[in-house]
């Protein structure tokens, strides 16, 4: 992976929180490579990082043998992570919103939120099974140039 | 950087020091381990200074928040001390600022138990 350059990065892990740090450390230096700045990659890393634990741990269960497909792209306009785990699915809509006074001593359900919290754009979606979510950070003009 | 945690007293207040990450897999039991160890000894002033703690995630910030509840019903108080930016700033979005009670001076902390 060059520095500043736009492509797409895609691999397939197995579920394993070995696999969550290594999607985390990919983000990272795509992150950086695609000159956001310490606070959008703090957003990014962590996004990308909430993502993959959810597919990993709430999608594919552990299950060796499920796994999850990774993509990174930078299109020069935009920092796109997309994982796709075959697990059975959710629907986020009805997720309860961990910020709200009645949920806020929950001591879980908070990865979602954060993620949306995060990022520009979140899209899920149901393949049955598997989820595929898609996360998108809006790069500034002058970063992911090539 | 795994989660690292050393112990000090002061003025009857337990200071738990925290350095490196608070995060599924890396900390979070050893955190939650803590705090029932301290509880289990009778201890009831806890304060969790996180100045060095340089990344969180939603497993870590669910730790917290069970360390604050597990203290509360146990009779126990539990506080937060230097919190770094970003801690802070995952703090402020999910709302468990206002779940806290945080001190960025630790006498000033020490002092707020009695």
């Amino acid at each position: 992976m060059s520095a500043s350059s736009k492509g797409r990065w895609s691999f397939r892990l197995n579920s394993t929180m070995e696999s969550v740090g290594e999607v985390e450390a990919a983000a990272e230096r795509l992150a950086t490579d695609a000159g956001l700045d310490e606070d959008q990659r703090f957003h990014v890393t962590m996004a990308v990082r909430e993502a993959t634990i959810n597919a990993v741990l709430h999608g594919n269960e552990y299950d060796p043998a499920l796994q999850i497909d990774v993509a990174f792209e930078n299109t020069g306009k935009d920092f796109i992570f997309t994982i796709t785990d075959q697990g059975r699915g959710f629907d986020p809509d009805r997720l309860p919103d961990p910020s709200a006074p009645e949920n806020l001593l929950r001591g879980t359900g908070r990865g979602i939120f954060l993620i949306r919290s995060l990022m520009d754009e979140v899209h899920f979606r149901q393949l049955h099974p598997g989820t595929e979510l898609t996360l998108v950070k809006h790069l500034a003009p002058e970063a992911g140039r090539t | 950087m795994a989660l690292t945690i050393a112990s000090r007293e002061i003025d009857g207040v337990t200071v738990l020091d925290l350095s490196g990450r608070i995060t599924l897999g890396e900390g979070s039991v050893q955190l939650r381990d803590a705090i029932r160890d301290l509880i289990g000894k009778g201890q009831k002033r806890i304060l969790l200074n996180l100045g060095e703690v340089n990344y969180i995630d939603s497993s870590g910030l669910g730790e917290l928040v069970s360390a604050y509840t597990t203290s509360k019903n146990q009779g126990a108080t539990l506080k937060l001390l230097r919190l770094t930016k970003k801690v802070h700033d995952l703090l402020q979005l999910t709302k468990l600022y206002t779940v806290f009670d945080i001190y960025d001076d630790e006498a000033s902390a020490i002092a707020s138990f009695k």
